[in-house]
């Protein structure tokens, strides 16, 4: 014995087995689900790489021989869509035009809504949250119509700002339930300290209430920018061909049906696109985590 | 108005839809007084602080404050300073930034402020802490701050909401001590609400019992104690609680069962006859020899024995009720021993059976 006491039976730490059967079937089951779901993205990479000739060839699960990045370059600068040849650089730019405006607006309008209707219960205000709610579940598809009606009175139809007022709007049921409920879980004597001291609307909000609230804007924003980047259906609708946003013009060079079918140029392309909410995700992740705890659990 | 009114509260009722929390209530605070609000958990003593700071619209009725009404007033304009169970310390800010946070929003120069913050902070005796996140602070630390952020902005009335309630039971003996002296340095009106009797007791000029939105009694901490108004606050006051027997008044005697107490040493504030209660505070229950000479005196088994160190508690039975008596710490009684106790019409205190209001 190294230790001077001696005990009988069990004593300290548990003993744990690395290859136990529950490790091995944990671990086992972990792991053929991640190969599952990383197969296709493996299969993009290593297509997007290849020349057409290897391509042809039929082996899609086999590494490239050659590697070429020649899809790549094609697939940002050179891939048609409809009117213009100059790849998905021209639609990045575009859904960064709408991105970050409709972000920044959206997440501004629904945290001041948010507090409003979290600490300042001002009359109407449970009628008002109720209406908001019930547009959260109205279909899209029910207003889409509409839509194009009231932007085209506006004179925006058809514009970025246009396609930004939509996001912003849209965004704006779930957005305020979220700040709405963070800002329920603050403690409420923090707000009516905060009026004793004399802070009014804006100076709680900006001097009390922004500063303790970090992960919910995370959360918003990475909700809000993967929504808008992914967004199809009101690009496609609410805008025109050259400023369609980077997803429409995905699929127009996915689906365009002159000449041969590019699947490298294809695979570079989608993954391009989906390379910001992707790094949104990795970047963030963590603090997505915290913050939807810290919006459900109160303290 | 006179100026010795600190805080006058005129027929104030709040209501929450249809429940009424606060119903036409009447309180007239004097200047440098320290008032406790007591009573348990929804007798309405928290919303009348808050009815009091403002942070709640009344229903009806009239807030005045150093003689200005202030009942549509912002808390900022009512000349308040608040301080919070939960300390309600701005987590972002330093020590320092807490208690200038409102004297900034007041626009008072940068001077003043830094002058203000080190006295308060001087007062208290947390200068060390001036650079500290509340993060890094203690309990006790924290409740000292948000005393700290109600002092520097230099009003007239205090405002406490169970400010120790979160605190333990050592550091909560200390900081009422140190409450007590520094409302005898500081000489503010203060309002402190609490359901402690113990920080009621000891440091109130005047108790406010409520309950169901109304004050039961209001009243030095000798009358609430010795004179209570009615059942209520006999049963709510005193750990434990006043001893109370059920029976009738009858030619100046108490009559419940085998009981017989005479009621000639009796202060009657009204002459009745019928239903009664008969209360008896545990430490007015004399024991063994000390009862020879008492109105009555009863032999009784001891149930339970709690020695407190201090004093010893002892659970006996009266009529079929529970009954305690208080003796001395070192009181040699144990359970199971019978007994002779005894005590005086004097010290009790009676109570209709129909209104529970006091004879």
């Amino acid at each position: 014995m190294v230790d001077a006491t001696h005990f009988d039976g069990a004593h300290g730490p548990k003993p744990t087995r690395a290859f136990s059967r529950r490790n091995i079937f944990l671990y086992g089951t972990l792991i053929v689900v991640a190969f599952y779901y990383l197969i296709p993205l493996y299969v993009m990479v290593v297509t997007s790489l290849k020349g057409m000739p290897e391509i042809r060839m039929g082996n899609i699960f086999a590494p490239p021989v050659e590697i070429t990045f020649e899809p790549w370059v094609k697939a940002w600068s050179e891939a048609c869509t409809g009117l213009n040849c100059d790849g998905l650089s021209r639609g990045f730019w575009n859904s960064v035009r709408i991105t970050v405006p409709s972000v920044l607006v959206s997440i501004l309008i629904a945290s001041v809504n948010g507090y409003a209707l979290a600490n300042w219960r001002f009359k109407g205000a449970d009628v008002f949250f109720t209406i908001l709610i019930f547009g959260a579940f109205i279909p899209y598809q029910v207003m889409l119509y509409p839509m194009v009606i009231l932007l085209r009175e506006m004179g925006i139809y058809g514009t970025l700002t246009g396609l930004v007022v939509v996001h912003t709007i849209f965004g704006m049921p779930i957005l305020t339930l979220l700040f709405r409920n963070y800002f329920t879980s603050l403690p409420e004597e923090l707000f009516k300290a905060a009026r004793v001291d004399g802070a009014g609307f804006w100076g709680i909000y900006f001097q009390i209430m922004l500063p303790m609230s970090l992960p919910i804007f995370v959360v918003a924003m990475i909700l809000q920018v993967t929504g808008i980047w992914n967004d199809f259906l009101f690009g496609v609708v609410y805008t025109k061909p050259d400023i369609y946003p980077m997803t429409v013009q995905l699929n127009n060079i996915v689906n365009s049906v002159q000449g041969v079918k590019e699947y490298n140029v294809n695979m570079a392309a989608t993954i391009l696109t989906g390379l910001v909410p992707l790094t949104i995700y990795f970047v963030s992740g963590r603090l997505f985590v915290r913050g939807i705890a810290a919006g459900a659990v109160k303290g | 108005m006179s100026n010795t009114h600190s805080v006058e509260i005129k027929n104030l009722t709040l209501s929450f839809g249809a429940v009424d929390v606060l119903k036409k209530l009447d309180l007239t605070i004097g200047q440098g007084e320290f008032l406790v609000l007591l009573g348990s958990s929804g007798c309405g003593k928290s919303t009348l602080l808050n009815c009091i700071a403002g942070l709640l619209d009344v229903t009806a009725g009239q807030v005045w404050i150093n003689g200005k009404n202030v009942t549509w007033a912002e808390p900022s304009e009512r000349g308040i300073g608040m301080v919070f169970q939960s300390y309600a310390l701005y987590p972002q800010m330093t020590v320092e930034g807490n208690m200038s946070f409102g004297l900034k929003n007041a626009k008072v120069p940068k001077p003043e402020i830094k002058k203000r913050v080190a006295h308060a902070a001087d007062v208290l005796q947390i200068e060390p802490l001036l650079n500290r996140k509340p993060s890094a602070l203690s309990g006790g630390q924290r409740q000292r701050v948000a005393i700290g952020r109600a002092l520097v902005r230099d009003v007239d009335v205090f405002l406490f909401d169970e400010p120790l309630s979160n605190l333990d039971a050592k550091l909560r003996a200390d900081l009422r001590i140190e409450l007590k002296q520094l409302h005898a340095r500081l000489k503010n009106t203060m309002i402190y609400v609490t359901h402690d009797q113990i920080e009621a007791m000891t440091l109130a000029d005047r108790i406010a019992v409520m309950k169901d939105g109304l004050i039961q009694q209001l009243g030095s901490p000798d009358e609430v104690y010795n004179k209570p108004e009615n059942l209520y606050v006999a049963d709510f006051i005193g750990s434990p609680s006043m001893n109370l027997l059920e029976g009738v008044i009858e030619d100046q005697f108490f009559k419940a069962g085998d009981l017989s107490v005479p009621l000639a040493g009796y202060d009657f504030s009204r002459q009745a006859n019928g239903a009664a209660w008969f209360g008896i505070r545990p430490e007015h229950v004399s024991l063994g020899s000390e009862a020879e000479s008492t109105d009555v005196k009863l032999n009784v088994k001891v149930e339970v024995v709690e020695a407190l160190g201090s004093d010893t508690l002892a659970l006996t039975e009266v009529n079929g009720t529970r009954f305690w008596l208080r003796t001395s710490g070192q009181s040699k009684i144990s359970a199971g021993d019978a007994v002779t106790i005894g005590f005086n019409a004097a010290e009790a205190s009676l109570f209709d059976k129909k209104d529970e209001k006091r004879l």
